[in-house]
């Protein structure tokens, strides 16, 4: 592990509308650290403010108060230098499909390395690794975005942030509104390119299993505060707070919670069918196991 | 930028404003327009400034909303306030230098014509701030329905307006949310020339105009699907009833008019 954390925030604080009478606020007093080349699963309640904190990693958002630090440095110090900050942290938003424009799919995902100044031959590597990296064939190069399908446009949206080489990988729930199998593409997709490229990836999501199945850690942000950020087993154990924070947690996890209510001592921090079966397994051999 | 734009924006607070029958607001205002524009003095002026003054009072919208309102229009005060100090030369002279004169004639009357402004200017928000956008549209419809005798569709043109003032924060929300997007792909909208940044506006414009389309052809199919078909013997949810604040409203305002003419009277006119 790395001695500065690649992404670091100090008592971030950010306040919709403020000074009116509908004044929000979406996060509060957030400090975090993350590491170079880990993957941490963000998960949160819809309006738990997962989505404003994922703005101020790219700057798009200036804190209300608080610090944003990339390798250390203040993102908002030098203003000119915002653009380089957003190559650096590459953020795909909710529904990214909606930002293609282009008339063609390569364009599109040209769109980002072509801002960033870079050759032609730079920019049509990219484009084609890019395109290998969301497992679509190069005959997709030269289609309409608008005449692909959903999943596919979905595809080439998170390809036009990946063609940016970033350092840091945002994605907020890039999986939303997919069908299971487009799920589970997109999730092998990401931890694909993470192994591949070792870059640092942050996976916005409400679901706890997509969380559980790839990332090393887990940031769980509840009411706009951050409630844990640990690894993905130390927050399972708080299983029952996840339940009341309206989360839903992992269906093994969920098993395990029931059989200790019915007076079983059986760890919750267990979110695989392989971690519940090896855990169950010895104590149904040596007999029942009824705590008192 | 984006959030400063205030057309049929809605403060929401508990007033007798807010209370009043939306029809009755609407006639109200032009009423009020139609006065401040009989106004010929600063005697009859002040009438209508002090009724501007406790109607946002009464409203409880806080007066940085209608300085934020007014924000836009203070270079057409402006401007309109400098003509007038040049253009009009009655009453003592105050002084002189080239071709440029300044009388008191002048400094009054652009000074008469900046507070007319901005009086027009609040009292048009007020409108806005204390009415919802639907009531509004509502309000319209039913002060126009007379004109069903010409064979104009008023509930088309009603229904219209309704969609477009309701789809106003969904396309800026919009707007906003594709150029965050593109933002964080390096997309520049702030430097370059003016033909540059036109170009920049291309990758949100696209997205935007696909979108709004979708959203006409979903919202048309759910229309549909709830056997919308105009306006021929639709009634309504809710029902407008003018209550006694109506009626003392329109009183005061009537009673500012009076005022307004006899001040006029007795008054020497300064335009």
């Amino acid at each position: 592990m790395n001695e500065t954390p690649i992404l670091q925030t100090e008592n971030l604080t950010y306040v919709y509308q403020k000074g009116t009478s509908s004044e929000v606020t979406a996060i509060r007093d957030v400090s975090i650290e993350i590491r170079q080349g880990e993957l941490v699963g963000v998960i949160g309640h819809t309006g738990s403010g997962k989505s404003t904190l994922i703005e101020h990693f790219n700057a798009l958002k200036k804190g209300t108060s608080g610090r944003v630090l990339l390798d250390g440095n203040d993102v908002w110090a030098d203003k000119s230098k915002i653009r380089a900050v957003r190559f650096r942290v590459g953020v795909c938003f909710q529904y990214p499909e909606y930002q293609l424009f282009e008339e063609t799919v390569a364009k599109d995902i040209a769109f980002g390395p072509h801002n960033m100044g870079l050759p032609q031959e730079e920019i049509d590597r990219r484009v084609k690794e890019a395109l290998q990296n969301v497992g679509l064939s190069e005959d997709y190069a030269e289609k309409s975005p608008f005449d692909l399908s959903g999943g596919e446009k979905r595809r080439v949206a998170i390809a036009g942030i990946m063609a940016m080489e970033p350092q840091v990988l945002v994605l907020d729930e890039p999986c939303a509104g997919l069908d299971p199998q487009g799920r589970a593409t997109v999730l092998q997709m990401i931890a694909d390119y993470r192994k591949k490229t070792g870059c640092t990836v942050l996976l916005v999501t409400h679901s706890m299993e997509d969380a559980a199945a790839i990332a090393d850690r887990i940031l769980v942000m509840n009411q706009s505060r951050v409630a844990f950020f640990d690894t993905v087993d130390a927050v399972f154990a708080h299983a029952e707070e996840l339940q009341t924070m309206g989360l839903d947690i992992p269906q093994m996890t969920q098993l395990m919670l029931s059989l200790r209510e019915k007076g079983y001592d059986v760890p919750v921090n267990l979110y695989t069918v392989q971690q519940v079966y090896d855990a169950l397994l010895p104590r149904w051999k040596g007999g029942t196991h009824r705590a008192q | 930028m984006l959030s400063d734009i205030t057309i049929g924006q809605y403060y929401k607070a508990q007033s007798v404003v807010h209370r009043m029958d939306a029809r009755m607001k609407l006639i109200l205002t032009v009423l009020f327009i139609v006065i401040i524009f009989l106004c010929r003095n600063f005697f009859s002026l002040a009438v209508m400034f002090v009724l501007t003054a406790v109607s946002i009072l009464l409203s409880r919208v806080p007066f940085r909303m209608f300085f934020k309102s007014l924000k836009p229009i203070i270079p057409i005060i402006l401007i309109t306030a400098i003509l007038n100090i040049f253009y009009i030369s009655r009453g003592t002279e105050l002084f002189s230098w080239w071709k440029i004169t300044v009388t008191t004639g002048g400094l009054f009357t652009a000074l008469f014509m900046a507070i007319r402004i901005i009086c027009l200017i609040m009292v048009s928000s007020l409108l806005t701030y204390t009415t919802v956008p639907t009531l509004l549209t509502d309000a319209i419809e039913r002060l126009l329905s007379p004109l069903k005798v010409f064979h104009i569709s008023v509930h088309t043109l009603a229904m219209m307006m309704t969609l477009a003032l309701r789809f106003i924060p969904t396309l800026i929300e919009e707007i906003d949310r594709i150029t965050n997007a593109q933002k964080a792909r390096g997309a520049d909208f702030e430097s370059g020339k003016f033909i540059q940044r036109v170009k920049a506006m291309i990758p949100v414009l696209i997205p935007l105009f696909v979108s709004a389309f979708r959203r006409a052809y979903e919202l048309s199919f759910a229309m549909t699907c709830r056997c919308y078909h105009g306006g021929d013997g639709r009634t309504r949810m809710k029902q407008m009833k003018l209550s006694a604040v109506d009626f003392v409203a329109l009183a005061i305002f009537l009673v500012a008019l009076a005022g307004v003419i006899v001040l006029n009277h007795f008054f020497t006119s300064l335009i």
